[in-house]
C-alpha cells in the first residue's frame, strides 16, 4: 500500500509529522489508562464501597486505550515500511530519522498494549474492594 | 571564510589563541571558584558526590559492625537510627542523583560536540546548592542531630515534634534545597540534549547516553516535585501544626507515603538509567562494533520511564489499601521487567556479535549486570503482593534494594570511572588495581547481601539496632559484616588508584579507540570543549567519517573562532539538528555561588526557626536572581548575526519556541505544575478518605465569591500579558507597556483576593485537614500571583530600559509561558476550593 505507483501522493498516515511527541503517544495512553484505573477503583471503593463485576466504565476505558495504542502502532508500522534505506536507520537522512522514530513508536506501542492488558487483569480476577 | 582559509596555520593559531583566551578559567585562590565551565563544575560535582558516597559508606560500616554479633552495644538505638537514615538519604540524594548530574555535566557537551551546556551558570548554581545542602544534612550527625526517621521519613512519628527532634527539619529543608538543584540540572540537561546537538546529529544519530539523559531529566521533572509538595505539607505540619498527616484532625499519614513514593520509585530508575547509559557507550567500544538494536534501547529507556510512575504503591502493599489497587501496581511492577530486560539483552547480543576486548571497564559492566539481574529477580518476587506481605520490612528487602543499587548504579559508575578517567585527566587508571578492586567489590557485595535474603526470610526486621542470639541469625549477620568490609576494601583500592593517578604517564588520545564524539578530547585538554563543531553523519563519527578528527582539530567545521571574544555555542533544531542560532554563554561569575548561598540561607535559617532572618535571606535571593537575569540574559547582541563557516550565517538573538530560554521556562513550569498537582492530589485524597469532605461545619467555607474573583483577576492578567506580547511584537511598544501595567495590577490584586476566601470565612488551618489544604492551595496560588507581578514588572522595566524591543522580545515571551501555567494553576486551584465543595 505504501509503495504508491503514482509517485509522491502519500497516504494520510505517511504525511503525519513524526516527532518526539508522537513517540510518547502510546506510553502516554498507558499512563492515562493507569491513572484512570487507579482513580476509578479508589473512588468507587471509597465512595460507593464496591463496584460491579464487569463495570462498564472500566471496560470502555480499557477498550478505548487499547484502540488508541493499536492505532498509533498501526500508523507507526506503516511508517516503518515506507520506502527508504533498510535498517539500521543510521544515516543522516529524513527517511532514516522518520523510520527510526516510527520503529521506536511501534515498539512502545507493543509495550504499552501489554501494559494496559496487565493493568486490566486485576479487575478480571478481583471483583470487589476488600 | 571558506574551507580553504583553514589551510593557513597562522590563521588557525590565531583562532586557537582567541578561543584559549575566551575560555581561560579564572585564576587565583578565590576567583577560581567562580568558574562555570562544565569541565570544572562537573569535576567539583563528581568529587563532592564521591566524597558523600565514602561518608555514607563509613556510616554503613559502623552499622554492620554493630550488627556483626547479637546483643552488641557499639552504638545505641538512637545513634543507629541516625546512621541508617543518613546512610540511605546521603546515598540517594547526595550520591546517586547528583553523581548522574555531575557525570552528565562533564560528558554531555563532549558527546554533543558543544562548547558547553546552554546554561553554565545554572550548573554552577546547582553545584553550590548541592554542596551547601549536602554539608548541612551530613554534618548534622556530628552534633547528634541527624534525621532518624528512616530515609522515607514516615509520619506521624516524624511530624510530631514531641517524638522527633531537629533532624526531621534538617532532612526536609536540607534535601528540599538539593531537590532545587536537581530540577536545575534537569532543565540544563533537557535543553542541552534537545538544542545543543551538533549540526546533522538527527534524533536517530544521537548517542544513546543522550537519549537516556533526556529521559531521566524528564523523569526528574515529574518525580521530584511531588516530594517537594510533600515537603511543603510536612514542614507546615511541623512548624505551624497544620494537620495534614494527623489522623485525629482529619489528616492521613498515608498521604505522605503516596507523595514520597510517587517520587521514590521513579527515583530508583532515575539513578539506574544514567548508569546503564554508560554501558551503551562502552559496550560498543569494547565489542568493536555498532550497538545492535538502537531503537530497542530507546524503547527500553522511554518505556521504563513511563512504567516507573505506575509502581509507587508497591512500597505500600502492607498499608491496607484495597486489593484491586494493589493489583494495578503489581501488574505495572511486573510489566517494567520487560523494558529492563530488553536493554540487558541488547548489551549481551552486541557483545555476542562483536569481537570483545576484555578491558577493566567491561569487567565492571558485566559483573554489575550479573548483580543487577539478581536484584531484578527478587524485585519480581516482592512486586507480588502476597510475597511482599511476608517479606515487607525485613532484610529480604534490604538485600533486594542493595543488589539493585550496587548492580544498577554503583558498579556501572565504577565502569564509567575506569572508562572515562582518561577523558577527564588524560591518564588511564591501573588495570591491575582496577581488577583487584572489582573482585573485592563483586565478592564482597554477594557475601554481604546474599545472606540478607536468608536472614530476612527467617524473620530479621530491617532497621533494628540489635537482635537476640536465640534468633540464630548470628552467622548470617557475621557473613554480611565481613562482606561489607570486603566491599570497603575494594573501594579503598579504587581510591588508592585515583590517588596515584597524578604520577602516571599521559595516555594516548582516544585510548580505547572508541567511535563517539567525546573521545575527540585531547589528553592535554583545552578548556574550549571542542575546536570546531562538526557536521555529524554517523552514530560513530570517529569510526565512520573520513578524516574526522583532523578536520575537527584544524577547525574545518563550524564556529572555529571567537572573533568577538565571547563564549559561544550553536543551537540546532530538535528533530534534525539544523543550525538555528549562535548563543552567547555565561562567563565565570560570583552570581551563581552567591545566589545559592542566599537560597541556602532561606532553608537553613528556617530549620532553626529564625524566620525573620530567613525572610531577609529570601529577599536577598530574589534580588540576586533579578540581578543575575538583568545582567546575564536576553542580551541584545552588537550585530544581528555572525558567520559560522561554510557560508552559513546564524542569528545571535532568538526568542520564543526556538530559544533555549523559552524551553528552560517551559520545563521549569512543568516541574512547578507537577508540584502543584501533588498538592491538588492531597485535596482529593482527603475527599476520598472522608465520608464528609468538606466537614459539615465548614461546608460554606471558603465560599464561591472570592475564589471566583481571584480567578477572574488571574485570567485577566494572563490575557493582558498575551495581548501585550502580540501587540509589542507588532511594534506597539506603548500599548504593550500599558497592557503589562494592567496585568501587573491584576496580579497584585489577585494576592489579597486569593487569600480573602479562607480568611474572611474564618478557616483555622490548625483545626482540620480541610482548612489546612484549602489554605495551602490558596497560598501556593497567591505566591504564584506575586511572582507573576514581579515578572511583569521586570519585563516592563526591561522595555523601559531599552533592553527589550519588538525584535528582541525574549523576556516577554518567556514570561508569557509562565503566565500560561499560572492561569492553569489558578483555574485548578480556585475551581477546586471554590466550586468543588458545591458538588462534593
Amino acid at each position: 500500500m505504501s509503495e504508491d505507483p503514482r509517485g509522491d501522493r502519500r497516504k494520510w498516515h505517511e504525511r503525519l509529522q513524526v516527532t518526539l511527541w508522537t513517540l510518547i503517544v502510546p506510553p502516554t495512553v498507558w499512563a492515562a489508562h493507569f491513572l484512570f484505573s487507579y482513580l476509578w477503583a479508589a473512588i468507587s471503593c471509597a465512595k460507593q464501597g464496591d463496584f460491579a463485576r464487569f463495570p462498564t466504565l472500566f471496560v470502555a476505558g480499557t477498550v478505548l486505550a487499547l484502540a488508541a495504542i493499536a492505532l498509533s502502532g498501526w500508523i507507526a508500522h506503516r511508517q516503518v515500511r515506507m520506502p527508504g534505506s533498510p535498517p539500521p536507520h543510521q544515516d543522516g537522512t529524513d527517511i532514516d530519522r522518520l523510520r527510526f522514530l516510527a520503529k521506536a513508536t511501534l515498539l512502545l506501542a507493543g509495550l504499552s498494549f501489554v501494559g494496559v492488558l496487565f493493568t486490566a487483569l486485576p479487575v478480571v480476577f478481583i471483583g470487589d474492594c476488600r | 571564510m571558506s574551507l580553504h582559509d583553514q589551510d593557513d596555520p597562522a590563521l588557525r593559531a590565531a583562532q586557537e589563541q582567541r578561543l584559549r583566551e575566551v575560555w581561560a578559567p579564572p585564576k587565583g585562590l578565590f576567583l577560581r571558584w567562580t568558574d562555570t565551565n562544565n569541565n570544572q563544575v562537573g569535576n567539583w560535582y563528581v568529587l563532592t558526590a564521591f566524597a558523600f558516597m565514602l561518608f555514607a559508606g563509613v556510616l554503613a560500616l559502623i552499622m554492620r559492625t554493630q550488627l556483626a554479633v547479637p546483643d552488641n552495644d557499639l552504638v545505641g538505638p538512637g545513634t543507629f537510627n541516625q546512621l541508617f537514615t543518613l546512610h540511605g538519604s546521603v546515598m540517594m540524594f547526595l550520591f546517586a542523583v547528583p553523581m548522574f548530574e555531575a557525570v552528565s555535566i562533564i560528558l554531555l557537551p563532549q558527546l554533543l560536540g558543544a562548547r558547553d551546556l546552554p546554561f553554565p551558570r545554572l550548573s554552577a548554581f546547582g553545584y553550590w546548592s548541592f554542596l551547601i545542602g549536602g554539608v548541612f544534612v551530613s554534618g548534622s550527625i556530628f552534633f547528634d542531630a541527624a534525621p532518624d526517621g528512616g530515609w522515607f521519613m514516615y509520619p506521624p512519628l516524624t511530624t510530631r515534634t514531641d517524638l522527633s527532634g531537629l533532624g526531621a527539619d534538617i532532612w526536609m529543608l536540607g534535601l528540599s534545597f538539593i531537590e532545587v538543584s536537581s530540577v536545575a540540572a534537569a532543565v540544563e540537561l533537557i535543553v542541552g540534549v534537545l538544542q545543543c546537538r551538533p549540526p546533522g546529529m538527527r534524533l536517530n544519530l544521537m548517542p544513546l547516553y543522550a537519549w537516556y539523559i533526556l529521559v531521566v531529566a524528564v523523569m526528574i521533572l515529574f518525580a521530584f516535585p511531588p516530594l517537594i509538595a510533600g515537603d511543603v505539607l510536612f514542614e507546615m505540619e511541623r512548624l505551624l501544626d497544620w494537620p495534614f498527616f494527623d489522623a485525629s484532625r482529619g489528616g492521613d499519614p498515608l498521604l505522605w507515603q503516596h507523595l514520597f513514593w510517587i517520587f521514590g520509585h521513579p527515583e530508583v530508575y532515575i539513578v539506574f538509567l544514567p548508569s546503564i547509559a554508560l554501558f551503551a557507550m562502552l559496550v560498543p567500544t569494547f565489542a568493536r562494533r555498532h550497538l545492535l538494536g538502537y531503537p530497542w534501547i530507546v524503547l527500553a529507556a522511554v518505556g521504563t520511564a513511563f512504567l516507573s510512575f505506575g509502581l509507587w504503591v508497591h512500597h505500600m502493599f502492607a498499608t491496607g489499601l484495597p486489593k484491586i489497587s494493589l493489583g494495578f501496581f503489581s501488574a505495572a511492577s511486573e510489566a517494567v521487567a520487560i523494558p529492563t530486560a530488553v536493554q540487558i539483552f541488547v548489551f549481551i547480543v552486541t557483545l555476542w556479535a562483536g569481537r570483545v576486548v576484555w578491558s577493566t571497564p567491561l569487567l565492571y559492566a558485566t559483573g554489575s549486570l550479573a548483580i543487577f539481574v539478581i536484584g531484578g529477580l527478587t524485585g519480581v518476587m516482592v512486586a507480588l503482593a502476597p510475597f511482599d506481605w511476608q517479606a515487607h520490612d525485613t532484610y529480604f528487602v534490604v538485600a533486594h534494594l542493595h543488589y539493585v543499587l550496587i548492580g544498577g548504579t554503583l558498579m556501572p559508575l565504577f565502569a564509567g570511572l575506569y572508562y572515562y578517567w582518561p577523558l577527564v585527566t588524560g591518564k588511564k587508571l591501573s588495570d591491575r588495581l582496577g581488577r583487584t578492586a572489582f573482585w573485592l567489590i563483586f565478592v564482597g557485595a554477594n557475601l554481604c547481601f546474599f545472606p540478607m535474603h536468608l536472614s530476612g526470610l527467617e524473620g530479621m526486621p530491617r532497621r533494628v539496632f540489635t537482635y537476640p542470639a536465640d534468633l540464630g541469625l548470628g552467622g548470617l549477620n557475621m557473613a554480611s559484616t565481613i562482606g561489607s568490609f570486603v566491599i570497603a576494601a575494594g573501594i579503598a583500592v579504587i581510591v588508592l588508584d585515583l590517588c596515584r593517578s597524578p604520577w602516571r604517564q599521559m595516555a594516548p588520545r582516544n585510548p580505547w579507540q572508541a567511535g563517539t564524539l567525546e573521545w575527540l578530547a585531547h589528553p592535554q585538554d583545552e578548556n574550549w570543549g571542542i575546536r570546531s563543531i562538526p557536521l555529524i553523519e554517523s552514530r560513530y563519527p570517529i569510526w565512520d567519517q573520513e578524516d574526522f578528527v583532523r578536520k575537527v582539530d584544524e577547525g574545518r567545521y563550524f564556529l572555529p573562532d571567537a572573533e568577538e571574544g565571547r563564549r559561544e555555542t550553536i543551537i540546532t533544531s530538535v528533530l534534525d539538528a539544523r543550525p538555528v542560532s549562535v548563543i552567547r554563554l555565561g562567563a565565570p561569575s560570583w552570581k551563581p555561588m552567591l545566589t545559592a548561598l542566599a537560597l541556602g540561607g532561606v532553608f537553613i535559617l528556617t530549620t532553626y526557626h529564625l524566620y525573620w532572618l530567613a525572610l531577609v535571606s529570601g529577599v536577598a535571593t530574589l534580588a540576586m536572581v533579578l540581578w543575575w537575569l538583568w545582567t546575564g540574559t536576553a542580551e541584545i547582541p552588537e550585530k544581528p548575526s555572525k558567520p559560522i563557516g561554510h557560508g552559513m550565517e546564524l542569528p545571535l538573538y532568538i526568542s520564543g519556541g526556538a530559544s533555549p530560554g523559552w524551553w528552560a521556562m517551559f520545563i521549569t513550569m512543568m516541574a512547578d505544575a507537577t508540584a502543584f498537582s501533588g498538592l491538588l492530589f492531597g485535596y482529593f485524597f482527603f475527599w476520598t478518605r472522608h465520608a464528609d469532605f468538606p466537614p459539615p461545619d465548614m461546608a460554606a467555607a471558603p465560599g464561591i465569591f472570592w475564589p471566583m474573583i481571584a480567578l477572574m483577576l488571574a485570567l485577566a492578567g494572563w490575557v493582558a500579558t498575551v495581548a501585550a506580547r502580540e501587540i509589542h511584537a507588532r511594534g506597539g511598544i506603548g500599548a504593550g507597556r500599558l497592557l503589562l501595567l494592567f496585568g501587573l495590577a491584576t496580579s497584585l490584586a489577585g494576592v489579597p483576593a486569593g487569600l480573602a476566601g479562607p480568611w474572611l470565612s474564618g478557616m483555622d488551618p490548625a483545626t482540620h485537614s480541610y482548612p489546612a489544604i484549602v489554605w495551602t492551595l490558596a497560598i501556593w496560588t497567591c505566591l504564584h500571583a506575586a511572582v507573576a507581578a514581579i515578572m511583569q514588572a521586570y519585563v516592563l522595566a526591561r522595555s523601559l530600559a531599552g533592553r527589550m524591543t519588538p525584535h528582541h522580545d525574549a523576556d516577554i515571551r518567556n514570561v508569557t509561558v509562565y503566565m500560561h501555567f499560572f492561569a492553569l494553576t489558578a483555574a485548578c486551584a480556585y475551581a477546586t476550593i471554590g466550586l468543588f465543595p458545591e458538588v462534593a
